[in-house]
């Protein structure tokens, strides 16, 4: 049973079943008796003051409830959405933190702030009174540009040159020392494309007030209920925790885009409480483009110092990074400690200095988006490296190898904070090599040309921090919150095993990888496991899911849990057989005296423990349910490489990837299967930023990727079959010995794709994305 | 979507004249536009006129060299067509499985989107637009940007299409929505060479100077000559003005190649 259902197994999902048959139950299928819809007016200008706003003429149409506007809010005490991490600029400043009220009350931002929300007996009627909401606007000029950003008009009295702040990592002087000797400086300047999520279901929220209880539930599209919670009760004051129930149910999807706290949950649960009816509100697509927090948007000098042989001698970094117009729930950590802490890479860089500048723009805010942080640095490293490469005309994989922190040297501490436990980066690229069949690519370029096209080939060796994350590290960092995990693991009477989880499903396959877990560790069979997740009712306080942290904190906690359920199990058996208790063990399930035939299996031990007939009350409590808080001692280090071989027609500009190999190390793994959708699914939008996706303003702050019409998503015709395998150096220091596969395809592609395409052209750079247009510029001298 | 009247008219008369009694009308075909603009509310029709119940508007029809294509004929069934290769080519390559199949000729021309494929084959291949006032020869059709030859309330009834002795469709998609970024048809019949152009201006047009240059060399260098006026070429995120005329050029020669 193990064997097919356990740890290791690719079992099919257990979620499939109702999401392909479309039982799926989602936020907006969920209705409740008396429910009103919420439609929010937005601001069409990206900046403008908000002279006033007139709502009779909403208020007066036909089922429209009632409007509310910022100053409804305000008046009710409701405070502003609040951003968790703390950041310190260089001086030892704080970073600067403009009021976010969730609807505006004297300004607007960005195009797409609402301004107020309208309440209706139905959608229609909402959508009308939205539509007449007369709101005086002021326009003023809008800051959009980035890399002027510092330079141009400024939005926030609080915030001169629209700096939030100002900070650095690692040694300047010794960085500088390192240059100072360099045989070859490598420098690049390079753009981080800024990208709009686009899970697959819009964000919705349905908020309910109980006026008997005095309590509230509001269902919502969360990553992370508990935090959601946490910030409607401690800052918002929506209720007291006690008071308030989150519910995340089955998720579409989120990327990060849905681990904040948004404006339109706050407010749809605010009017429930005043209207003491049901609201509900479900963003449209054109929503979800402008008021998503965004992913990305860095500009960015960085330098490599290289001794004549190659080796790296120091690093440094530069960077403008775009926070949008608030700083959203995590927006300050995304560019500073998930970026600047990742340069050091897979290698030995002894030297490494970090300064970033974050700036506020007329754009929607930007947060973290699947990889946060851990991309652009990878971005960062691997095309610096991959050019160096090409300036000292050596091999781009060997000048990697040669620099490769090595096994021998882990645990391993680099200049940027973090210290590696354990890995194997030649394994990977030596098997990606392999894969890639490096060898033959000289032939298959010549073929290429004789055809008339040009291939390239580039290499991505790329490492990621997850895991998220040892709580006194993360607080002393800045971090508003720890970031533990808890899990409960209830055995039922009769043996099957319900657990509940802090981690949270948005496709993630907890229900089934979980479920392999307790198979494995308990012996119960798969089918007779229950995941339970995504309820502030259910659960203990949570952190959720992000930065790849499910299983490897998640599922620390659950098994933390289960050895619990195993010790207790362990002293009933005992009991039961009239044995000593350390003569016990427990193995596929059963509870075995040593050096006797006598023994129990879980089922009946379980049973013992409600049914306590036979069992050692005096001493042990009746019941076996477990619960288990756990703290990672670090974070988990994943890396590989990956090669991406592209081939350019050189009349269009038309980037073909022609294959693409991703070898990466995530320790254990439960599920190939599912790790392998990960790895496909980050891969295809690693792939998407490098040639396809854009959000664009214009320089008034209209999004003009606003739709599916302009904004690119990667689709199936636009990506190879891929080849993915995996190399296992498991973690040290959790009890899985799991590291964390949600992001690492989206970190690692980007570099290769670029690196192969720059290849193909003999180019220093092509700007991202590379479409077809930018490549034939780029062929014919960037004209 | 804003509340609007919906009629379904079962003859031609009737469909006209419910367009002439209303404030302010619009008929629908294959929806595959109006719909989508319906929702985001970017239209407020006070009456939907669907066609779908008139009678003899579907079907693809062959009468020696002329095919005739009713206007409410699906993108799908031309596709499966083998009357005109390279028509059916190109109605395969529209959006995709289910825009073919709800998807109409005759919707597509009436809207005249500047990033349309059909356009190009109305003016490259030797079309008459049959309408329910009477008829539109192909080359004279499209007028600018959404906007043609047809007066207020003319539907058009169906297309006829003289079978050419060779044609080819290329298309530069949009990655983004897969309508042409430039799309060219090039066709022979006899001596005459005929390029349309979809995508790369305000309406699709006849590229003459590729079409002289082509009569005179029908092979892929003969385009190399050749220089586009792109002064009032589209221009967007996808493609630049200057770009689009390049793809034309790129795009003809394939076609051409094909063509043979």
């Amino acid at each position: 049973m193990a064997t097919e259902t356990g740890i290791g197994a690719s079992v099919k999902r257990k979620e499939d079943a109702r999401f392909i048959t479309g039982r799926g139950r989602y936020t907006d299928d969920i209705g409740q008796h008396g429910q009103t819809y919420a439609v929010f007016a937005r601001s069409p200008y990206a900046r403008a003051k908000l002279n006033g706003i007139d709502t009779s003429a909403a208020m007066a149409t036909d089922g429209v409830v009632t409007v509310f506007t910022g100053a409804d809010l305000q008046a009710d005490a409701v405070g502003d959405l609040p951003c968790g991490w703390m950041v310190k600029s260089k001086d030892g400043s704080d970073m600067i933190q403009p009021p976010h009220p969730p609807i505006a009350v004297s300004s607007v931002n960005y195009v797409g702030e609402p301004y107020a929300v309208v309440i209706g007996e139905t959608l229609e009627a909402a959508k009308n009174g939205a539509e007449a909401v007369d709101a005086d606007f002021e326009e003023l000029t809008a800051v959009v540009d980035l890399a002027t950003a510092a330079n141009a008009d400024q939005i926030y009295e609080a915030a001169p040159n629209n700096q939030c702040y100002d900070w650095e990592l690692g040694d300047k002087a010794a960085t500088d020392a390192a240059f100072a000797d360099a045989h070859h400086v490598t420098s690049i300047d390079i753009v981080n494309n800024r990208l709009i999520p686009n899970a697959i279901e819009p964000r919705a929220a349905l908020g309910e007030y109980d006026e008997a209880a005095g309590t509230y539930t509001l269902h919502t599209t969360s990553q992370n209920p508990h935090l959601e919670r946490l910030v409607l009760a401690a800052f918002v004051n929506i209720a007291p925790e006690a008071r308030l129930r989150v519910i995340s149910p089955d998720v579409g999807g989120g990327f990060g885009s849905k681990i904040f706290v948004y404006a339109e949950e706050t407010a749809v649960i605010w009017a429930a409480g005043k209207l003491r009816r049901p609201v509900k509100w479900r963003a449209e697509r054109s929503e979800s483009f402008l008021a998503d927090a965004h992913g990305r948007d860095h500009v960015t000098k960085a330098e490599l110092a290289l001794a004549a042989d190659g080796t790296f001698l120091g690093l440094r970094v530069k960077t403008k990074a775009n926070m949008g117009a608030y700083l959203s729930t995590f927006a300050s950590s995304v560019p500073t400690y998930l970026y600047g802490t990742l340069l050091a890479g897979q290698y030995k860089t002894p030297a490494i200095y970090v300064e970033v500048q974050s700036l506020f723009t007329n754009t929607a805010p930007v947060d973290a988006y699947r990889g946060a942080g851990r991309p652009e640095a990878t971005y960062v490293v691997e095309r610096l490296v991959e050019t160096a490469a090409r300036e000292m005309g050596i091999d781009p994989a060997e000048l990697r190898r040669q620099n490769f922190i090595q096994p021998g040297d882990f645990p391993y501490a680099t200049p940027v904070a973090l210290t590696y436990d354990t890995g194997d980066y030649e394994a990977s690229l030596d098997r990606a090599l392999g894969h890639a069949d490096y060898a033959g690519f000289a032939a298959r370029k010549a073929a290429s040309e004789q055809a008339g096209k040009k291939r390239g080939i580039g290499f991505s060796c790329y490492i990621e921090a997850c895991g998220l994350a040892p709580s006194q590290v993360a607080i002393s960092l800045g971090a508003g919150i720890g970031l533990f995990e808890v899990a409960e693991v209830r055995v039922d009477v009769t043996g099957s095993v319900t657990v509940v989880t802090g981690s949270h499903s948005h496709g993630q396959s907890h229900e089934t990888t979980f479920a392999q877990i307790i198979s494995e560790k308990l012996g119960v069979p798969f089918e007779n496991v229950t995941v339970l997740h995504g309820d502030t009712g259910r659960s203990d306080y949570a952190l959720g899911t992000y930065g790849s942290r499910s299983l490897a904190v998640g599922g620390s906690a659950i098994v933390k849990a289960t050895d619990k359920i195993i010790a207790k199990g362990k002293k009933i058996a005992a009991h039961m057989l009239e044995a000593d208790e350390a003569q016990v063990d427990f193995e596929d399930g059963s509870f075995n005296v040593a050096d006797s035939n006598q023994s129990l299996t879980f089922g009946e031990v379980a049973f013992s423990a409600y049914v306590p007939a036979n069992y050692p009350l005096e001493e042990l409590e009746p019941g076996l349910s477990e619960k288990a808080f756990y703290d990672p001692p670090n974070f988990t280090y994943p890396a590989g490489t990956h090669i991406c071989e592209v081939e350019v027609d050189p009349d269009t500009g038309v980037v073909n990837i022609e294959q693409f190999v991703a070898v990466d190390d995530f320790g254990h793994i439960i599920n190939p299967m599912v790790v392998e959708g990960q790895v496909h699914g980050g891969l295809a939008q690693g792939i998407g930023q490098a040639l396809l996706e854009h959000a664009v303003y214009d320089d008034t702050g209209q999004l003009l990727s606003g739709s599916y019409m302009d904004y690119t998503m990667p689709r199936a015709d636009d990506l190879p079959s891929f080849t993915v395998d995996t190399t296992v150096t498991p973690c040290t220091h959790n009890p899985l010995g799991v590291k964390g596969c949600g992001e690492a395809g989206a970190i690692g592609s980007t570099a290769a794709v670029m690196n192969a395409v720059t290849d193909a052209l003999g180019v220093a750079s092509v700007s991202m994305p590379a479409t077809p247009e930018t490549v034939w510029r780029a062929m014919r001298g960037n004209d | 979507m804003y509340q609007f009247n919906y009629h379904k008219p079962a003859t031609l008369s009737e469909a006209t004249s419910m367009m002439v009694e209303a404030e302010e009308g619009m008929y629908l075909s294959g929806g595959m536009t109006l719909i989508p603009t319906l929702k985001q509310r970017l239209a407020s029709p006070s009456d939907v006129i669907d066609l779908a119940g008139l009678p003899g508007m579907s079907g693809i029809a062959i009468d020696g060299d002329i095919v005739s294509i009713g206007a409410m004929t699906r993108h799908a069934e031309v596709a499966a067509s083998d009357a005109i290769p390279a028509l059916a080519e190109l109605a395969g390559g529209i959006g995709d499985a289910h825009v073919r199949n709800r998807g109409t000729l005759g919707g597509s021309i009436a809207n005249s989107d500047p990033a349309a494929d059909y356009p190009a084959a109305i003016v490259a291949l030797d079309t008459t637009v049959q309408t329910s006032v009477g008829a539109i020869p192909g080359a004279d059709y499209f007028t600018g940007l959404f906007e043609t030859a047809l007066k207020e309330g003319e539907i058009v009834t169906a297309v006829d299409f003289r079978i050419p002795d060779a044609a080819a469709y290329e298309k530069f998609p949009n990655p983004a929505s897969r309508y042409a970024v430039v799309g060219v048809m090039v066709a022979r019949c006899g001596d005459r060479v005929c390029v349309g152009v979809t995508g790369a201006g305000p309406n699709a047009f006849r590229a003459t100077a590729l079409e002289e240059a082509l009569a005179a060399d029908f092979s892929p260098g003969a385009v190399d000559g050749v220089t586009l006026d792109s002064s009032e070429f589209n221009a967007d995120l996808h493609a630049s003005a200057e770009y689009r005329a390049h793809l034309v050029g790129v795009l003809t020669k394939r076609a051409v190649s094909r063509i043979g």
